[in-house]
């Protein structure tokens, strides 16, 4: 139970830790690195939670593909010389005091509300029954979105071309 | 004692860092990472919730969609960022106002 304290603990932080580096770096590549290792520290926090497909999907999919678009995107619209001026912040006082805030008021309700446990069992593999529900109960979502990722992609090709004249 | 709690205050916390970033960064690709902070807190919350609270696997469903519409939603943003990039040499949101009326 130690164990399992110490590796939340070190998730969390890693987590945390380098989400701060995302919202406070003036340098967008550094920015899009740490959201590397952000990315990763979840996929922990879902191993925890013996989420072990939801933990894999998080990994492909983020870091192979979404973190791969951000760094593509970053390389292809900044000037390499000009990287460590293209972060900028505005009105950061604000910003603190809102964000401190809402973070305050999470904290204060999440600990005020009395939720009801479960007891805890071991859960076992997850990705048999994820691949079940996904063509039972959740047949039409999973429909849906496989029509709108068609969609999304066919938009992003159209809006990112070069129009010839 | 690891329970819901934890789990909850370190995506309440993620969620307030994401939003720091929509609400101050200049730099659309930044303002694009932060909202993938959001959503990722949101998918916390949900399978922390289908661990501790509801049982089942329907929160990790949920965390799938929602992961899905981000690569979706990355995909178009991205688009969008390197059309403006083209358009205007500069992708700083606060200075993208032609849609302005």
């Amino acid at each position: 139970m130690v164990v399992y304290q110490a590796v939340f603990y070190l998730f969390a932080a890693v987590t945390l830790g380098s989400a701060f580096v995302v919202v406070g770096s003036r340098n967008i590549l550094r920015s899009a690195f740490a959201l590397l290792f952000t990315f990763f520290g979840v996929a922990g926090l879902y191993i925890m939670l013996s989420a072990d497909f939801l933990a894999a999907t998080q990994v492909l999919i983020y870091v192979g593909g979404i973190l791969l678009l951000v760094l593509f995107a970053v390389m292809l619209t900044q000037r390499v010389g000009l990287v460590s001026v293209t972060n900028q912040s505005q009105s950061v006082f604000v910003g603190l005091v809102s964000c401190g805030i809402l973070a305050a008021l999470l904290v204060a309700v999440i600990f005020r509300t009395p939720w009801v446990e479960r007891a805890l069992e071991p859960e076992g593999p997850t990705t048999a029954r994820i691949g079940n529900l996904l063509l039972t109960d959740f047949l039409l979502p999973f429909e849906i979105v496989s029509v709108l990722l068609v969609a999304a992609l066919v938009g992003a090709v159209i809006l990112a071309k070069k129009e010839e004249k | 004692m690891i329970g819901l709690n934890h789990y909850l205050v370190v995506a309440a916390v993620l969620f307030s860092l994401g939003f720091f970033a929509v609400i101050t960064r200049r730099n659309a690709i930044a303002v694009l990472m932060g909202v993938e902070l959001i959503l990722n807190a949101a998918n916390i919350n949900f399978v922390a919730f289908s661990r501790f609270v509801a049982g089942g696997l329907t929160g990790q469903l949920f965390a799938i969609f929602v992961i899905i519409l981000a690569a979706a939603e990355a995909a178009v943003a991205l688009a969008i960022v390197i059309a403006l990039y083209r358009i205007r040499r500069g992708i700083n949101v606060d200075e993208a106002r032609t849609l302005r009326g």
